[in-house]
């Protein structure tokens, strides 16, 4: 099995508002895959169809070679799953609810439980109500991670955790990918896909509008260059130049890899005093997905 | 400048109290209005009936000797202290009014105060331009208000039945001072505990702690405790004796109560965290037991202590309203026109037996609403995104809703046992025959069990089909059977109205006959319900 989650044009609507509008979404065995979009963008939408709690209203969704509408309570042993806002019984204890879900999933090795419990610092003697959001984050996932399943789906799992927690939850999932796990990440933490995915789908409105490993998105996007040079020049009739700024003799602007030669060459024979040339971060990505001339108000998930 | 205008403008602790009452007000707007009106409604028409049935002296003297008469009636209902119209609608109903305007106030402290906290809104409204002691206060306000509202209308409705004014306003104060008294109560309760649950157990437990005490005291006569009355907010409701040479200073005592609740629970919240209570939160199992390892055994933990709070409340109900059966004959016995119809009926026996059916017809009906309530808990954790962790494991949606249908099947049916067993302890062991009645009454109770069960398939059908409408439509189709069975009689409803509740099918025991093919129609029906409700449940979105 190639791909453990393979989704294509997939459609749900929630009355009148398309939440998914022919998403594709393939994440390869193995892999680390983000899933980044905005508030309201699909994402939790997504989950849930792979979850088989909601039907999909057309398309094709499989996840580990199974559907998951009808096959839900099979393909349920083989998963993890850690919801974006963990409610919890409030009167049950962590290590309690650690132990249920991991039962109620078919099993948890009570070992690997423990050494979690420790490793994210949890105490699990604590009611639920008492533990804050992200202490309830840590008991989902300590949940998850104690399992044996072959896939987890994690629906921005760090929105809770702390700086040192969230390196935590870094290393464990660096050791889940070492144990040829495969992880679909849902987040709009952009650092966090960045440091842990292997490959990036970015999701507007219901639809994937970019797929593909980091490398090769930085490929089809453009360069940042900030330049301060011995004389003015004029880059404006250029093709592929974007945001253009010059102030005096600096320049700033956007670049098509295509146009980057050309924009060089100008630059050069101005003469060149500093130069900043670097491909954009995941941000400065993610800005010209969902800047507001581009994208159209969210959809409510 | 403005900024520190501003600042100055904030600095008391009830700013944003209006406010905050006010949003309090929208939120219970359905809610509150019901229950005045329920209360009212109870008290006005208990007088009206009472005018009715009884109306010459010689009767009322006669019903309010047998009631005074009865220790168990005593405990249940209270002192008789005359034999007015007034004294005896304050006998029947002044206690209970007083305890279903208490549990009033109750809920709506605990919700507006614990709730509000556990849940985070309050972390929300006190980030904003909201003084500390504003949502207290906004909460006290929200149950001081139909509090006077029930006095005010009580005591205009009485005068218009019949009833002198004085001890109208009297017996109209007494109910109100006592749910300001368990306003205040509950204000302390809730500052107790970090968990409204546990907050409002504890509120309900001084309730029915007042209620017992005052039980005892009343049921005691003069030779007894008698003096336990008047250690109970419920015994000063009767104590005050609205229609029998009133005294106007008891009420001073729940007032007193209220002041004091008041001032220890602003001064407890001042002493204590956002979130926290000043009883510790225990620390639990690290690890679960090996009892909560599937759907079952957690539907188990998070409700059985809800089902042994409604098993103790039967336990206590069905043994003294059991005891009272014993002599019942009499307490209607004079009323010529009820004596006429008794007769007919086939005399005291058979007005021994209709009392008995119609306790066990109650336990049924109250059975079938704690069914329902048991199986909305699947529709809340539904919405409230906690069946979303069970549904992603290895659990199907039917063995995750079956359950909470089992906790309610048999939560349900052990409710009946202990109705049947304790009405059959408390009448048997007082006419001598404890064995012979016990198992009479668990026949009747258990009789009764498919009739609750219908209501609950409903609930099960609207779940899986419509569950948007599952809450309003299972507590409206409850509601619908409770007023049926209590009211269709006396409004002479037509049989096709009658026959909508499964309760008309249900065999009246002891003493009436048991037909086997209603009771198998209605298996049939539960049965048809939650397998169609279920099958829905597979094939519609959760969340």
């Amino acid at each position: 099995m190639a791909n453990a989650i393979e989704i294509r044009a997939l459609h749900k609507s929630f009355g009148r508002t398309a939440a998914l509008d022919g998403l594709d979404l393939t994440v390869r065995t193995g892999e680390v895959h983000a899933f980044l979009g905005p508030n309201g963008a699909g994402k939790t939408t997504t989950i849930r169809i792979l979850l088989g709690l909601l039907k999909k209203d057309s398309g094709e969704a499989s996840l580990l070679g199974g559907d998951p509408w009808h096959d839900a309570v099979s393909l349920h042993r083989a998963l993890a799953y850690v919801p974006g806002d963990v409610t919890l019984w409030p009167g049950l204890t962590g290590g309690e609810i650690i132990d249920l879900l991991g039962r109620l999933r078919g099993g948890l090795d009570p070992k690997r439980a423990q050494a979690l419990i420790e490793r994210f610092a949890l105490d699990p003697a604590k009611k639920a109500r008492a533990y804050s959001r992200g202490n309830r984050q840590k008991v989902a996932l300590i949940a998850a991670l104690a399992s044996d399943a072959e896939l987890l789906l994690l629906d921005e799992p760090t929105s809770g955790l702390d700086p040192l927690m969230e390196a935590t939850f870094r290393e464990c999932i660096n050791d889940e990918r070492q144990a040829g796990r495969t992880v679909l990440l849902s987040s709009h933490i952009l650092a966090e896909a960045e440091a842990l995915s292997d490959r990036v789908t970015i999701i507007r409105d219901g639809r994937a509008v970019e797929t593909g490993t980091l490398a090769q998105m930085r490929h089809l996007t453009r360069n940042l260059i900030a330049a301060e040079l011995a004389a003015p020049v004029s880059l404006d009739d250029l093709a592929g130049v974007h945001d253009l700024d010059v102030t005096g003799d600096r320049v700033r602007c956007q670049v098509d890899r295509a146009a980057l030669n050309d924009v060089l060459g100008r630059l050069t024979a101005a003469g060149v005093r500093s130069l900043e040339c670097r491909p954009p971060t995941l941000e400065e990505l993610f800005l010209r997905h969902y800047s507001p001339e581009r994208s159209s108000a969210g959809v409510p998930e | 400048m403005t900024a520190l205008a501003h600042r100055e403008q904030a600095a008391t602790a009830l700013t944003g109290t209006g406010e905050l009452a006010r949003l309090a007000i929208r939120r219970d707007r359905i809610a509150l209005p019901a229950a005045v009106y329920v209360i009212i409604a109870l008290v006005a028409g208990t007088a009206y009936t009472f005018k009715k049935l009884y109306p010459t002296a010689s009767g009322r003297a006669a019903l309010a000797a047998t009631g005074g008469g009865n220790a168990a009636l005593r405990f249940l209902y209270g002192q008789v202290y005359g034999s007015s119209l007034g004294s005896l609608t304050t006998w029947r109903y002044g206690i209970w009014a007083a305890i279903f305007a208490s549990l009033m106030t109750i809920f709506v402290v605990v919700r507006h105060t614990r709730t509000d906290e556990e849940a985070g809104r309050l972390e929300l409204v006190g980030s904003t331009v909201v003084g500390r002691d504003a949502g207290l206060a906004a909460a006290l306000l929200t149950a001081i208000a139909p509090s006077l509202t029930i006095c005010v209308l009580l005591g205009l409705a009485l005068p218009f039945v019949g009833l002198p004014v004085t001890g109208s306003v009297g017996l109209a104060l007494a109910v109100a001072c006592c749910a300001l008294a368990y306003t205040g109560i509950t204000a302390v309760a809730a500052q107790l505990t970090s968990s409204a649950r546990s907050g409002r157990g504890i509120a309900i437990g001084v309730l029915g702690a007042a209620f017992v005490l005052r039980g005892i005291g009343d049921a005691a006569g003069a030779s007894g405790p008698s003096w336990l009355s008047w250690a109970s907010p419920l015994g000063w409701v009767e104590l005050t004796r609205p229609f029998d040479a009133p005294r106007w200073w008891v009420l001073a005592l729940p007032l007193a109560t209220f002041a004091l609740g008041v001032a220890l629970a602003f001064a407890l919240a001042a002493r204590r965290d956002l979130g926290a209570g000043l009883l510790p939160d225990r620390p639990g199992r690290a690890t679960a037991s090996r009892l909560l390892s599937g759907p079952l055994g957690l539907a188990w933990r998070l409700e059985r202590g809800t089902l042994l709070g409604w098993a103790t409340g039967y336990a206590f109900t069905f043994a003294a309203s059991g005891a009272a059966a014993k002599g019942v004959g009499q307490l209607f016995g004079t009323s010529s026109a009820l004596q006429r119809e008794f007769t007919r009926l086939g005399g005291q026996a058979a007005i021994t037996n209709a009392y008995l059916a119609a306790l066990m017809l109650l336990a049924g009906l109250v059975a079938a609403a704690y069914a329902t309530a048991t199986i909305l808990r699947l529709r809340s954790d539904e919405t409230g995104e906690r069946a979303e962790p069970v549904l992603a494991t290895a659990t199907g949606r039917v063995r995750w809703a079956l359950s909470y249908i089992a906790v309610a099947v048999i939560g349900a049916a052990a409710l009946l046992a202990v109705a049947g067993l304790a009405a059959g302890l408390g009448y048997g062991l007082r006419v001598g025959q404890a064995g012979h009645e016990v198992a009479v009454l668990l026949g009747a109770a258990f009789a009764q069990l498919p009739a609750a069960l219908a209501l609950a398939a409903v609930t099960v059908l609207l779940f899986g089909w419509w569950p948007r409408a599952a809450v309003p439509g299972a507590w409206t189709v409850v509601g619908l059977a409770v007023l049926i069975e209590l009211f269709g009689q006396v409004l002479q409803l037509s049989h096709w109205v009658l026959d909508i509740s499964p309760f008309t099918h249900s065999p009246r025991l002891p003493g009436g006959t048991v037909a086997v093919a209603p009771l198998l129609w209605l298996g049939l029906a539960v049965l048809a319900f939650s397998v169609v409700g279920l099958a829905a449940l597979r094939r519609r979105d959760i969340g």
